[in-house]
């Protein structure tokens, strides 16, 4: 199997794949790069925590003028955290609801001359049981 | 008059459009000197100059304009601040002659971007890398522009936009209609950079830029600047009774920035900033929404106008959808809303922006907008928001009439 990296450092490759980001110690504020401080309570230690693979879309959009469509949703996950991701498996806009349930997945989106392959995330849409 | 006012006295500018003969400082010289001439001044009268400019913000364009105009040894501050940069030179101006460093001061915003495309997509190119290798604060292997999401300005637009469509159950028709009245505006302003009508259907059917956003509810690029002479209240008094007729008193002039937010760092929020700003304008000139008689307001996309009736209080919670659906935004309604064409149709040069619809509610202030006037319009609100993020509103009052 190819090697692989994840295309951002927030993103892990465990099994299963998933984000942590750095939290503020004293506001537990998340954040997914590296801060000199907190920007909400200017706190400067940070820990990381791991974050749900699962939550509701917020809002989206559908970006044409580019290679190809793409839709890019904003993500409120399971207990906490706010994410932006391109939604997989949807192209009609109109099968986009307001806060419908979504779930990570990852792909390939590219790889470079050594083979290695970088890895993404985005959200599918997430059957929920009656 | 009271001492702590500051007075606009002289404002233009040139056309919005696409100039390729005019140079960056052409179109600047073009509307400073039109601005002085305004004001029956000239160069010698002015005691600090602050240019505003995003794309060669590095070129120190305020001294490249007092090199064709008039170079008096006066402070000069070359400002940029995204979309807002024109505001924040009349801020800068403004704040110079409020400390008392100056009586008269010249705020100049000037833009050339020509036919540039999708804002964000031409700053953000980085080179394929042969060898994937994580790079800057995120660990990013590679351009995430496509793969993560969107950042590019018609993208956070609209994915603000659907938030509310979300929350307040407005439709795409809500937005193209506010596209549907600029356009129509835009008719009636010989300085707008496209003066064309479009039906409902036209607006909806054009192509498809981000959902909901087409081409047709989408600020076009171009190229334009604006100026204006700023006094101070002492000042004024010594100046010849025909400018002091035609002054506009500056009620309110506030900045704000994004606070913090959970969502921030996924989706720039527009909203907040801007409600900041509008509700400390609204107490620090002491009046409200209902007092406005025409609003220039940043419809960058269609998508944000609708936000901004909102954000900006001039129409109930939640109920924008509702508001452009009265007429109440059309020049003939309640509260006319960016008769001037707005961004969608008058232009939008970056740097010029913030003091162009300072010059629109300052010409139906003073009574001079010829067949666009909104009749007897005495009070007017200027509204601009750019990305990440910088938000401007000046509250303009003429004075009343003896």
């Amino acid at each position: 199997m190819a090697k692989q990296v994840p295309v951002v450092d927030y993103l892990k490759l465990g099994d299963p794949p998933h984000l942590t980001a750095h939290a503020c110690t004293s506001c537990g504020a998340l954040y997914f790069d590296r801060r000199n401080a907190c920007a909400r309570c200017f706190g400067r230690t940070f820990t990381t925590r791991v974050l749900s693979n699962t939550g509701t879309l917020r809002t989206f959009t559908v970006m044409y003028r580019t290679k190809k469509p793409f839709v890019s949703a904003i993500v409120d996950l399971d207990g906490g955290g706010v994410v932006k991701a391109n939604l997989l498996g949807v192209d009609d806009p109109e099968e986009i609801t307001p806060r419908m349930p979504v779930e990570l997945d990852t792909f390939i989106a590219g790889v470079d001359d050594e083979g290695t392959e970088a890895v993404a995330f985005g959200y599918r849409p997430r059957k929920v049981e009656k | 008059m009271s001492s702590g006012d500051v007075w606009i006295i002289g404002i233009a500018m040139t056309p919005f459009g696409r100039f390729p003969d005019k140079d960056l400082i052409d179109l600047a010289a073009e509307a400073t000197l039109d601005a002085l001439a305004d004001a029956d001044l000239t160069m010698a009268d002015v005691n600090v100059l602050a240019l505003g400019n995003v794309y060669e913000a590095n070129s120190h364009n305020g001294q490249r304009l007092q090199k064709q105009i008039g170079q008096t040894g006066i402070p000069v501050y070359n400002v940029v601040n995204a979309c807002a940069t024109g505001a924040t030179a009349v801020r800068t101006v403004m704040m110079a002659i409020l400390a008392g460093e100056a009586d008269i001061g010249l705020a100049v915003g000037v833009e050339k971007m020509g036919k540039m495309g999708m804002l964000g997509a031409a700053a953000k190119t980085r080179e394929e890398k042969k060898v994937f290798e994580p790079k800057g604060r995120y660990g990013s292997v590679m351009k995430t522009e496509g793969v993560l999401g969107t950042g590019l300005m018609p993208g956070v637009f609209a994915q603000a936009g659907m938030e509310y469509a979300f929350k307040h159950g407005v439709t795409i028709t809500h937005f193209a209609k506010v596209a549907q009245k600029n356009h129509a505006h835009s008719v009636l302003n010989p300085l707008a950079q496209y003066r064309k009508e479009f039906t409902l259907e036209e607006i909806l059917s054009a192509e498809m830029i981000s959902y909901p956003n087409t081409l047709l509810m989408c600020c076009p690029t171009g190229d334009g600047a604006a100026a204006a002479v700023l006094c101070s209240d002492a000042r004024l008094r010594r100046l010849d009774p025909d400018v002091r007729r035609r002054a506009i008193k500056i009620s309110a002039s506030v900045m704000t920035s994004d606070p913090w937010s959970d969502s921030g760092q996924a989706l720039s929020d527009v909203n907040t900033l801007t409600r900041m700003a509008a509700d400390a304008a609204y107490e620090k000139a002491g009046i409200g929404p209902e007092d406005l008689d025409l609003v220039e307001l940043h419809d960058c996309f269609a998508t944000a106008e609708l936000l901004h009736y909102d954000n900006l209080r001039l129409c109930e919670p939640g109920g924008a959808g509702d508001f452009i659906d009265s007429g109440a935004p059309w020049r003939d309604g309640k509260l006319p809303v960016n008769v001037s064409g707005g961004l969608l149709s008058k232009g939008h040069p970056l740097g010029a922006t913030g003091i162009a619809n300072i010059y629109e509610v300052v010409t139906h202030l003073r009574g001079e907008a010829g067949q666009r006037q909104i009749e007897g319009a005495r009070v007017g609100l200027t509204h601009v928001i750019g990305l990440a993020s910088a938000c401007a509103v000046h509250i303009l009052e003429a004075p009343v009439r003896r």
